[in-house]
């Protein structure tokens, strides 16, 4: 990259320059937290885990915490709307870095997702959604004249269905979705008629029956076995250790049986002794809800709450379309992400998994959602640096 | 280069933006409610569920099996006993879900467990939990260490699979007394309902079986639990609380275990059995049946093999406790019966001469002695003495004409023929006093040829044709006699005691009833009977020559009809004239009654007055019976 980095900061006057540089210090504030929160969680919960080496997952989820911290206070210092310049090449780093994943990747688990790098597991997926954000952002600011047209929001949801679909066969159902819910939250914010979202819900309304219904029952598998009893299980769950709905039932325990304020780092047996599953990804909120309770549960969610509020906020303050998009793409992946899997974790939603953002362990997950975070603060720095720009002319 | 066009400007918030966003927003309220109202529900007001769901997750209780107390003989000698074994059993939760990983842990089972296939295995485990469902399946009750060591240091390799320590039965007299003990089952569902079964629990074993049954509440222990916390996997991760075990109550018995031993001998492997009781008191000192078995088989699961060779006709039905359960016409012995209904019924009195001309003519039928013997006139001391079968034959006869016919049938009943004598061992068969009633019943169901006739009685009269009798109704009704009339309980229990031995409850039985007995004829009766056994002529006179302890006692030989060997009997009453002990023998091929069955209650005899080396001298009795 060698585009020349917009720094409104350097010519402003001091008196003019925003405190923090132009930083949120909500979401920032918001964002330090979670990674605080997750910490303590994942180094309580995996101190058994790999036996003589109780702070494995510690030591590299704060790693990953400085990393994403480091790569968020730089990119706030960038003007984001250069990245409008580099939609192609986004895109196309995309789609090729999915691509090669199915070259190189290893799998676990049945499933290829990740690229061994020499220091750590890549997750090109990941990154796909913020790149997604950015690409379809830009495609959309190209066409905004002709937003209302059909053409330009079939076109959107192809170059969207693209990457979703080669996440989705890895196989990763969640992280497929996801980037369909950003793509519907960009067009959703752009502005797209009413009337091409009901055409698009019946479309996926139809594709969700071929593909749950219609195609077993030609005998064609879209979906493997295991995604749709993960999928089903919250509507049915079981004392099988084997089955989907056990991690259901031992999450829920595990979030029930921390009652008001918790049962504290000893007494967490469920997290302790292995009941709850992946205590340290997936199911890392279930592990907050029975060491610290409800109100553990409760600050997590408060949380939360103010870095969507703070991304929302940023929505409306942009000094441009492109950064509207690009933090109601980054929103309503937050939002996704949270609901899903903390829904999960509490029995309301399937199993998917999807990462809770800056809590679930992985360099991937952490990085990328701080690499989004410092998109949503360059935004805002932008907006401000506009703002004050504007007085000035005003004031001249 | 910079871009300067109005996408490039900020947008002014249009109202379809700011609508939009609020959309979101909203949405964003919703998710947090929906979560936070969640959060409430779970944490808040159904906590406390979950706190013992997690605790149910992670505690397990595993049951430490309590040994059951031991049986021992009147002199504290161990009947039965316990040695501990380890048993491999199946948890099912912990199985692996996947069939064909199931299937090679069954496999690798088999491979571990000689004579165990791994069809056999699959099928044992499924039987034993449809039978019981979630608790453990036993795959093999005993094995040997060198295989449980291998389990145990490759527990990764069996999963679901434990070894525990568990306590079996053991004999150490083998098949000495094996019928009174009984065997041990795991309780079935319909037990767990049972009160006599309260504080059993799925999977435990109790007695199904002989003593073991009757006093199970004493002998069961109580079982201990160890708490235990496990991780997901079901290891083990700490010990929580334990509570030990308590060893069942040790159940002393009336039994002599030299008398019991002398019995088995005697009868020598041939069908039979024997009794030896205390007649005031009902305390069984010997109860044995002939062929017996190793009950040490039956302290684990027993072979289809085994047992089908226990209960075969061909082997002499092993299983089968015919002291209790044998039905058989008593022959002469019952002749103790006729006579005191006779006396009671004042058909006769001691001193009424009857002549006994060698047969008696009824109705077209000539009834003989056996033998073709002839005692010419007679009373009753001499009648019982030497067994004159026409002296009773005509007392058979009045009683069927007298008053209601069934005076002898009356008396059979009162003196305990035919019934249960209460004693405790489950499954004692009834017997069988024929009388007119039942016959002609049967007679009306055509059931059987002809009505009830005088010859019936006159059968009955000398102990055959339809009588049904074990020797142990025998013995009480000799025991009845002998004592004045008290028709006792037998019992085997003496007295449930605590582990040193000593006593925490005595098992006293009182008579089940009185019947009314003249003190004359009483003794008419016990000095005909002492003549059978030591005067000149007597039926077992000659057995019983030289033994020190004077002997009343009564010979048996019954008919069984069409080609089969008769049943040999004899009941001694011994000391003679104050008799303590009751001892009855029955051989089912015995031929004459003082041919095998008198010289085996010899046998018998000496053990229980302790004659030392008395064994030898006992020589063939004559060969006149009946």
């Amino acid at each position: 990259m060698h585009a020349t980095p917009f720094n409104s900061q350097r010519r402003l006057p001091a008196e003019l320059r925003p405190p923090l540089g132009g930083l949120d210090p909500l979401l920032l504030v918001a964002a330090l937290g979670l990674v605080a929160c997750s910490l303590v969680a994942i180094g309580t919960a995996t101190l058994d885990d790999i036996e003589g080496d109780p702070y494995h997952y510690l030591i590299r989820q704060a790693i990953y915490g400085v990393i994403g911290i480091a790569l968020m206070l730089g990119i706030a210092r960038f003007d984001y709307s250069r990245l409008r310049e580099l939609k192609i090449g986004v895109y196309a780093t995309m789609i090729g870095s999915i691509v090669l994943v199915y070259a190189f990747a290893t799998a676990t688990r049945g499933s290829k997702r990740w690229l061994e790098l020499p220091f750590f597991r890549f997750q090109p997926s990941e990154l796909g959604k913020l790149l997604l954000v950015i690409a379809l952002a830009a495609f959309i600011v190209d066409r905004w004249r002709k937003l209302g047209e059909v053409d330009t929001t079939s076109r959107v949801v192809l170059l969207a269905l693209a990457p979703a679909m080669l996440v989705v066969a890895q196989p990763d159902l969640g992280t497929g979705l996801v980037y369909l819910v950003i793509t519907g939250a960009l067009l959703f914010v752009a502005g797209t008629k009413w009337t091409h979202f009901a055409a698009l819900g019946g479309i996926a309304a139809a594709a969700v029956a071929v593909v749950l219904v219609g195609a077993p029952a030609v005998g064609v598998e879209v979906l493997k076995p295991y995604q749709t009893a993960r999928l089903t299980a919250f509507v049915s769950s079981t004392d099988n250790p084997q089955d989907e709905g056990y991690q259901l039932n031992q999450s829920v325990t595990a979030i029930g049986s921390g009652e008001k304020l918790g049962r504290g780092l000893r007494g967490a047996t469920q997290t302790r002794l292995d009941f709850l599953p992946e205590h340290h990804t997936d199911f890392v909120f279930a592990v907050v809800g029975e060491e610290f309770g409800f109100v553990g549960a409760a600050i997590v969610l408060s949380l939360f709450a103010l870095l969507i509020w703070r991304a929302l906020r940023i929505l409306t303050t942009a000094k441009n379309l492109f950064g509207a998009l690009v933090a109601g793409g980054i929103a309503a992946m937050l939002m996704f992400q949270v609901l899903v899997n903390i829904g999960m974790t509490i029995g309301i939603m399937p199993i998917t998994g999807i990462p809770l953002p800056l809590m679930s362990y992985g360099g991937s997950s952490v990085i990328v959602t701080f690499l989004a975070l410092g998109l949503l603060q360059s935004i805002h720095a932008q907006a401000l640096a506009t703002a004050a720009a504007k007085r000035r002319e005003l004031a001249a | 280069m910079m871009y300067r066009e109005t996408t490039e400007r900020r947008p002014p918030l249009t109202p379809q933006l700011a609508l939009r966003i609020a959309v979101l927003g909203g949405l964003a309220l919703v998710m947090f409610g929906v979560i936070f109202l969640r959060l409430w529900y779970l944490q808040i007001l159904s906590g406390d569920q979950f706190v013992a769901e997690a605790n149910n997750n992670r505690i397990r209780e595993i049951k430490i099996q309590a040994p059951r107390g031991e049986i021992v003989d009147r002199d504290g000698r161990v009947l039965v006993g316990n040695r501990t074994a380890f048993a491999i059993r199946i948890t099912p939760d912990q199985l692996p879900l996947r069939q064909e990983q199931k299937t090679e842990l069954y496999d690798r089972l088999a491979d571990l467990l000689p004579g165990l296939g791994r069809t056999e295995i699959r099928t044992e485990v499924r039987e034993q939990l449809r039978a019981l469902p979630f608790s453990t399946a036993t795959v093999k009750q005993d094995v040997k260490l060198p295989i449980v060591q291998y389990v145990l240091e490759h527990q990764d390799e069996f999963p679901g699979v434990t070894v525990e320590r568990v306590f079996l039965r053991s004999y150490p007299h083998k098949s000495v007394g094996a019928h009174l003990f009984g065997t041990l089952g795991e309780v079935t569902e319909d037990q767990l309902e049972e009160d006599r079964y309260r504080g059993v629990t799925p999977g435990d074993r109790v007695g199904q079986s002989g003593i073991e049954y009757s006093y199970d509440r004493f002998l069961r222990g109580k079982n201990g639990a160890s708490r235990v916390q496990v991780d997901a996997l079901g290891t083990l991760t700490g010990q929580l609380a334990r509570r030990e075990p308590v060893q069942g109550r040790q159940l002393r018995l009336g039994v002599d275990f030299d008398v019991e031993r002398a019995g088995a001998k005697a009868l020598g492997g041939r069908n039979g059995a024997y009794v030896a009781m205390d007649i005031k008191n009902g305390e069984v000192l010997a109860l044995g049946s002939s062929p017996s078995f190793d009950p040490n088989i039956f302290a684990k699961a027993i072979k289809p093999s085994d047992f089908k060779r226990l209960t075969s006709k061909a082997n002499g039905e092993p299983l089968s406790n015919r002291a209790i359960q044998g039905l058989y016409p008593t022959g002469s012995t019952f002749k103790l019966i006729t006579a005191a209904a006779a006396l009671e019924g004042g058909l006769i009195t001691p001193g009424t001469v009857l002549f006994d001309g060698g047969s008696l003519q009824v109705g077209g039928v000539t009834f003989k002695n056996a033998g073709d013997a002839s005692y010419g006139a007679l009373a009753l001391r001499r009648a019982l003495t030497v067994s004159s079968d026409v002296f009773f034959y005509q007392l058979g006869l009045r009683a069927n004409s007298a008053g209601d016919g069934e005076l002898i049938q009356t008396w059979a009943r009162r003196l305990g023929i035919g019934r249960p004598t209460g004693i405790d061992l489950p499954a004692e068969a009834e017997g069988l006093v024929p009388s007119p009633e039942w016959r002609n019943r049967l007679f009306k169901k055509k059931l059987t040829d002809r009505p009830w006739t005088p010859g019936d009685n006159i059968n009955l009269s000398v102990g055959q044709g339809d009588l049904q009798a074990n020797p142990l109704q025998l013995a009480v009704a000799y025991a009845a006699v002998a004592n004045g009339g008290r028709v006792i309980t037998p019992h085997l229990g003496l007295r449930i005691e605590d582990s040193d031995g000593r006593a925490i409850q005595e098992l006293e039985t009182s008579a089940r009833r009185r019947v009314g007995l003249d003190a004359e004829y009483r003794r008419a009766i016990l000095e005909g009977l002492r003549g059978a056994a030591s005067a000149p002529g007597g039926t077992s006179t000659d057995v019983f020559k030289g033994f020190p302890i004077p002997i009343a006692g009564k010979t048996g030989t019954a008919e069984k009809g069409a080609g089969r060997a008769d049943q040999s009997w004899y009941v001694a009453l011994a000391p003679y004239p104050n008799p303590r002990y009751v001892v009855a023998v029955t051989f089912e091929q015995g031929g004459f009654g003082a041919e095998t069955a008198a010289p085996a209650a010899r046998r018998i005899l000496a053990a229980l007055f302790d004659v030392r080396g008395d064994g030898k001298k006992t020589r063939k009795g004559s060969s006149r019976t009946n």
